[in-house]
């Protein structure tokens, strides 16, 4: 039986770049039992977002109240639930995560079973690193993650992410809103999810902004490490 | 009855008013007001009770009664913030949920549109 595929795009203002990806997403050739789709969520963009993704083939969630990207996410998730998707990929549409890869998170997934498969900028030589302040800002959420976890996760700021069902069915009850990507490893733990790490190779952003701007990113830190201490200490849902 | 008591009964009649008025018409809903009825009351017993507050002042050890005003309202104020931030935060929640459910009956609707013009 084959397997369906929801390829999640979180949007704000992607308007130059998401054509790129979609052109390349819908070229992609995935292994034969599985059937892909693309949803692109549109959190309220002030550009030409909707009207250039609604050119392509994908399904099209656009959001009149901008949610960050953690509502944006969300929304792909209870999309892929309610119409009985097996497995969810979020890629982010600025096109840092390079729709290539993603056949290294489906064959994780399939190889290991694990519920979660993260696309890991760490483990593998190459490609785009990041900034200095950034990556002190990666091995924290690292230390913090092992702490609560017990799991060594290198890349928790990865928003390049495979969810199985059971994934997503967590995620669809309760998802941190506005930085959800290390805080979100620490309810799949306590869920009792496994969680698989595989390298992948990430370009530069194409156009737009970083949702961490280096002003706000004390503001990060502080907030995410208090949802994850609060998601650690509250009982599993 | 001195001036300053007059003034302070007249103030809480207004206030009594433009909260009975904001409920009336709809602007209040009942359980925050609870809060706002429950100040006022307060402040009309101690304005009919002068004597009140320095036997309040003595009852609690607090030497001079004015800080006990302070103390207690200022806790009260930082209680009835944090309750205001949980609203919010339901709200907020709500909103959340609301516009995720929008965007997906939007895209059914969008696709039914175009399936029934395939159809034509």
């Amino acid at each position: 039986m084959s397997k369906k595929i929801l390829i999640i795009i979180p949007c704000y203002n992607e308007g130059n770049s998401i054509p790129l990806i979609l052109e390349q997403l819908l070229h992609l050739k995935l292994p034969y039992h599985y059937q892909m789709e693309i949803a692109v969520v549109n959190d309220c963009s002030t550009d030409d977002t909707k009207m250039v993704a609604g050119l392509y083939p994908v399904v099209l969630l656009d959001l009149l109240v901008n949610l960050g990207i953690g509502g944006a996410v969300q929304t792909g998730f209870l999309y892929a639930q309610q119409n009985g998707f097996d497995i969810a990929i979020q890629l982010d549409g600025d096109g840092q995560h390079p729709p290539a890869e993603l056949h290294k998170l489906i064959n994780q997934h399939k190889k290991t079973g694990a519920n979660v498969v993260i696309g890991s900028r760490f483990l593998d030589e190459g490609g785009f690193k990041s900034s200095f302040a950034r990556r002190i800002g990666i091995r924290y959420f690292h230390w913090l993650n092992r702490i609560l976890t017990g799991k060594s996760i290198y890349d928790s700021t990865s928003g390049f992410r495979l969810f199985d069902r059971k994934a997503i069915d967590i995620a669809c009850v309760k998802y941190p809103d506005e930085y959800p990507e290390p805080a979100s490893l620490v309810l799949f733990s306590k869920a009792g999810l496994s969680i698989e790490e595989v390298p992948v190779t990430m370009k530069e952003r194409l156009a737009g902004k970083s949702s961490i701007s280096n002003f706000s990113s004390i503001y990060y830190c502080v907030k995410v490490t208090i949802s994850m201490l609060f998601i650690f200490i509250r009982k599993p849902y | 009855m001195a001036r300053i008591q007059l003034i302070t009964i007249a103030i809480n009649i207004l206030f009594i008013a433009y909260i009975s008025r904001l409920i009336i018409k709809g602007k209040l809903r009942e359980e925050y007001a609870i809060v706002w009825c429950i100040c006022t009351f307060v402040l009309i017993l101690f304005s009919f009770w002068r004597g009140g507050l320095d036997v309040m002042s003595k009852l609690f050890g607090v030497f001079e009664p004015p800080n006990l005003v302070f103390t207690g309202f200022i806790f009260i104020i930082l209680i009835y913030l944090l309750h205001l931030s949980v609203v919010s935060s339901k709200a907020q929640h709500s909103i959340t949920r609301l516009t995720q459910e929008l965007a997906m009956l939007k895209e059914k609707m969008e696709k039914a549109e175009k399936e029934e013009h395939i159809g034509n």
